[in-house]
């Protein structure tokens, strides 16, 4: 690993200072993902902020929305009995990611935005058509992702929390790497009142996406049935060591269907 | 050079450290706990799990400096003063649930929390998953297993005590 500057910033105004006046220093939220980077030197960054001073955790529920901190642990969504129960889908996508250490130390704000291919959360935000709040604005799930490792966020800006509408049915089936353990398939379904939107990881080239021909037939016919004529084309889709653009076609398909069947 | 307070098995240390230093190298090469392990270095084997305020991290994947103030526990940690071992490690003792021993430091801290954290009880099924980020090349887990099956109401009983 090449050194850095390390500061923890015990102000939002001050870690955003620390962030914006050089294009080289990188934020540290849980690092499950960074520490690995920087130790393989794919980064260099000449100032490290740690953003955990920044009071940024926690979980709660305001009226039909959840609203969780940018910084609150994977372990900590997984077991908060309001999430179990209003977004199950969601605390069961933040029980199988990575390992039970892991868990106790990546952050959701992290994962969206480091935005990995592969990585979990996205499908949920953006199936659940939450909203990204950072240190100075609010940010549409359908504009926050915008391609692989590549988001909304400007230089310095910091996701403080993320703002998820209650829907009524989730849930989140993942067809994973068994030893990276990230997605080489995950969908995340959600029922909203307004329709239903269901959204695919770890098999775009961009990135998460949606399959809006599926939310047409889901929303017609939330069953599994609805979509098992739905053949999803492998053009644009990810073919690496561990499953051609071909077989992620077939997983969208078989996966989906796992989902729907979980939240129905 | 920076430096980092924290208190590792009882005892308050401050150490000058890079920003770079992990807190494993912190433990290894600037306290001399070598008990700590190093096996993958990418966050996949477990040897490196210490207990930071209580919960079971990796300390490769984790800076020295982020841990400033917080209270560690690593394996050296656990045995009583007059060398009485902790349950969990009798009972990998008593369960033969090590072979080489390299990932055994980091399987009983795992354990510890896990059995911690799950006081009503643990299914082999959830002693298997929460075992997800230890790796083990010699045992097969069978016994490693037993042996926190076998250490929960040790553990327990001796907590309500």
């Amino acid at each position: 690993m090449y050194d850095f500057t390390y500061e923890k910033p015990s102000s939002l105004a001050d870690a955003v200072k620390a962030l914006s006046g050089d294009m080289d220093a990188k934020a540290l939220a849980g690092g499950q993902t960074f520490i690995p980077v920087l130790k393989q030197r794919l980064n260099k960054p000449s100032t490290v902020v740690d953003l955990s001073k920044l009071g940024l955790s926690g979980i709660t529920v305001a009226g039909d929305k959840i609203v969780i901190g940018a910084m609150t642990r994977h372990a900590d969504v997984a077991s908060n009995p309001d999430i179990q129960a209003k977004i199950p889908g969601l605390a069961y996508l933040a029980s199988m990611i990575g390992d039970e250490a892991v868990r106790h130390r990546g952050t959701i704000g992290g994962s969206l935005a480091n935005n990995d291919p592969a990585a979990c959360y996205p499908s949920a935000i953006l199936a659940l058509g939450g909203t990204i709040k950072t240190d100075r604005r609010s940010i549409a799930a359908d504009d926050f992702f915008q391609g692989m490792f590549t988001t909304a966020l400007e230089q310095g800006e910091i996701i403080t929390s993320i703002e998820l509408p209650i829907p009524q049915k989730s849930a989140y089936e993942k067809f994973r790497n068994p030893a990276s353990r990230y997605a080489i398939v995950g969908v995340f379904v959600a029922k909203h009142a307004s329709g239903v939107r269901l959204a695919i990881t770890g098999a775009g080239q961009g990135g998460v996406f949606r399959h809006t021909e599926m939310e047409k037939a889901l929303s017609a016919n939330f069953s599994p049935d609805a979509i098992s004529g739905i053949v999803t084309p492998a053009d644009g889709l990810n073919g690496d060591i561990h499953a051609s653009a071909e077989y992620r076609a077939h997983l969208i398909g078989v996966v989906s269907k796992r989902a729907v069947a979980k939240a129905a | 050079m920076p430096q980092v307070t924290l208190t590792v098995n009882g005892k308050q240390h401050t150490v000058e450290v890079e920003g770079r230093t992990l807190l494993v190298e912190l433990l290894r090469e600037k306290l001399g706990l070598t008990g700590t392990h190093i096996g993958c270095d990418t966050s996949q084997c477990g040897a490196c799990v210490v207990h930071v305020d209580g919960i079971s991290v990796k300390s490769c994947t984790q800076l020295a400096l982020q841990a400033d103030g917080a209270t560690i526990t690593t394996i050296e940690g656990l045995a009583a003063a007059d060398g009485t071992l902790h349950p969990m490690q009798e009972m990998f003792r008593e369960h033969h649930a090590l072979q080489c021993g390299f990932c055994t430091p980091g399987m009983v801290m795992t354990a510890i929390d896990l059995v911690e954290s799950h006081p009503a009880g643990l299914s082999e099924k959830e002693i298997r998953e929460g075992l997800e980020g230890n790796l083990c090349r010699c045992t097969g887990y069978h016994n490693i297993v037993k042996a926190i099956a076998a250490a929960h109401p040790l553990m327990h009983a001796k907590a309500a005590e």
